[in-house]
């Protein structure tokens, strides 16, 4: 039901990412999703990639700090009200979301967002409990 | 004004004679009273009978920072602890520190030595001062207070900090006489400035500069934007604190060191030998009067050379060059003595942070900046921003704690700080002096 998200640190100057993007392209590694966070000094790119070890091995072979995240894919409905639904049945079991970032591609028509928790069981459990459709990393990966 | 002719103006001969007669009292002095000198002077064969003038002090041992701090604290006294009246200590971290004792007489000495400073500089009994040094452990802060107590001018205890309050205390007392860090004077006029108060208007007439590395154009730029003479101070907490050397007003040039207190020579960093007056290289100190840690050549690591021809002034005391720079790699940032060993640990501590790390010094308008870089490896990144910044706030947080130096921690990617044949450029200092 886990999906894995690569993070990797970056400092915060000009051409950092096309440098990112440029060796996951030479290593036909596909990015499927991203979010950056940054403050003024670095920032963490997060990743969703079509192979997690290969995008790893070869980046850290380049010589950049990266880790592997532990993410959960959540399939909402594309509606008002959909992404509340599901914030609200977490919040009330006092899941603390750290943050989130959109899929590019729907499942059926339905949205994909990455969730990552700081309980992330829990939090599968929650959603499982309540019917909410999770999409598993595998499926995720090549959707 | 000459505070003590006797000993300022005396011939040079008779001079040597009495370094000659105190140098050997203190040989026996430290044989019998310090296990760290008896062991090192035994190692080398040698007995306090052995010496016969200031021609054998090269055959003497140094004694490094480090020998300080292996006898941290109190190792390396030479009194029982009845004697002692005042402990001082530079910053260290815990249990790395130097820390220096003093008896009565060696605070009576001290202040004579620093009410000499003041009257090279052409301060008075008339006079208002000014003193911005930190009181504390430090020794900047009370060494002056007391000198200008002993010359019986009148002291303004300000200390340091507080930099809009220390405009107002200028403008409404009046001082004459200013004591801080040159940087300081640069920041105290340019908030004076923001304050609407032109510095030059006040009634400050001398400067009395130390602590940190200055050099002759930032001189030029403090007599120009504070109006007033700008001198340079010397002094360190291990043989004494300020007050060692002194440059005089009158030709402000050099620094008179008080010679009868404080036995001065030129060494080759490198080979330890002794070099002649005008050579530079490093000032190696032996204290010759102080009871209660008496040092046998001191090596300070500040790079400078002798000059003894006589001075304009009168006084026969030799004179030291502004310091040049050091022969180890201590950093002065704001006055405060940093190594960088000292960050390494700290990181290391914090965290287990790698230790692959650079420090960028900056001077941003007239102060000092730290900036600690820091490699980001696996074992400490996080997805989280809120991890890493705290990360970044505990180092801060730390080098403030440990070293008493405000620094910048800015975490960066893993071999991006610049190596130099496998070996990492640990400091870029881009102060312009």
């Amino acid at each position: 039901m886990k999906a894995d998200q690569l993070s990797i640190f970056l400092e915060n100057r000009a051409g950092r990412l096309a440098e990112v993007t440029k060796i996951l392209s030479e290593a036909k590694v596909n990015i499927r999703a991203l979010s950056l966070a940054d403050t003024s000094d670095f920032g963490i790119l997060r990743l969703i990639v079509s192979d997690f070890e290969k995008a790893r091995d070869t980046l850290k072979k380049e010589g950049f700090t990266v880790g592997r995240t532990t993410v959960v894919a959540v399939e909402v409905p594309d509606r008002p009200g959909g992404l509340h639904n599901i914030l609200d049945m977490l919040q009330k079991e006092g899941i603390n979301v750290e943050y989130m970032y959109a899929f590019v591609q729907q499942s059926g028509n339905n949205a994909v967002i990455i969730f990552r928790f700081d309980r992330t069981d829990q939090a599968i459990d929650i959603l499982k409990a309540n019917n909410v459709p999770i999409v598993p990393g595998p499926t995720l990966y090549n959707l | 004004m000459i505070f003590d002719p006797e000993m300022e103006t005396r011939p040079r001969e008779d001079l040597e004679a009495l370094q000659t007669k105190r140098l050997k009292a203190l040989v026996e002095r430290v044989y019998a009273n310090v296990p760290f000198y008896r062991k090192k002077f035994d190692e080398l064969g040698i007995k306090p009978n052995d010496l016969r003038g200031l021609e054998n002090l090269k055959d003497l041992p140094f004694t490094e920072k480090q020998d300080l701090r292996n006898n941290y604290p109190f190792g390396m006294f030479a009194v029982s602890k009845e004697n002692i009246v005042r402990i001082h200590s530079s910053s260290g971290t815990t249990g790395k520190a130097t820390v220096v004792g003093y008896t009565r007489r060696d605070v009576k000495n001290w202040g004579r030595c620093m009410a000499r400073a003041l009257g090279m500089a052409g301060v008075t009994s008339q006079d208002l001062i000014h003193n911005a040094y930190g009181y504390g452990l430090f020794t900047g802060g009370l060494g002056v207070h007391y000198g200008a107590e002993e010359l019986g001018a009148a002291v303004i205890p300000v200390s340091g900090g507080g930099t809009k309050r220390q405009v107002m205390l200028l403008k409404d007392f009046g001082a004459t006489v200013i004591c801080c860090t040159p940087s300081y004077s640069l920041f105290l006029a340019e908030t004076a400035k923001d304050m609407g108060i032109d510095f030059r208007e006040l009634p400050l007439r001398v400067g009395v500069f130390g602590a940190e590395p200055w050099s002759e154009s930032m001189r030029k730029d403090i007599e120009s934007k504070l109006g007033l003479m700008a001198l340079d101070i010397y002094g360190l907490s291990e043989v004494m604190g300020p007050g060692v050397a002194m440059e005089c007003h009158t030709a402000q040039n050099g620094l008179h060191i008080m010679e009868d207190h404080f036995l001065a020579e030129i060494i080759n960093p490198e080979t330890g030998e002794q070099l002649p007056p005008g050579e530079v290289g490093e000032l190696v100190i032996t204290t010759l009067t102080k009871e209660a840690i008496p040092l046998v050549r001191y090596r300070t690591r500040d790079l400078t050379s002798l000059n003894t021809t006589p001075c304009r002034c009168g006084r026969t005391l030799a004179r030291m060059n502004r310091i040049m720079g050091r022969s180890d790699d201590m950093l002065i940032i704001r006055g405060v003595n940093v190594f960088p060993s000292q960050i390494e640990s700290i990181l290391v501590e914090t965290e287990g942070l790698s230790p692959h790390y650079q420090l960028i010094i900056k001077r941003k308008g007239a102060l000092d900046s730290l900036e600690i870089e820091v490699e980001v490896d696996e074992p400490i990144f996080s997805d989280k921003i809120k991890n890493l910044q705290l990360l970044e706030t505990k180092v801060q947080k730390n080098i403030k704690e440990f070293l008493g130096v405000t620094a910048k921690c800015k975490l960066v990617e893993p071999k991006t700080l610049e190596r130099s044949v496998g070996k990492a450029k640990r400091i870029v200092d881009l102060r312009k002096l």
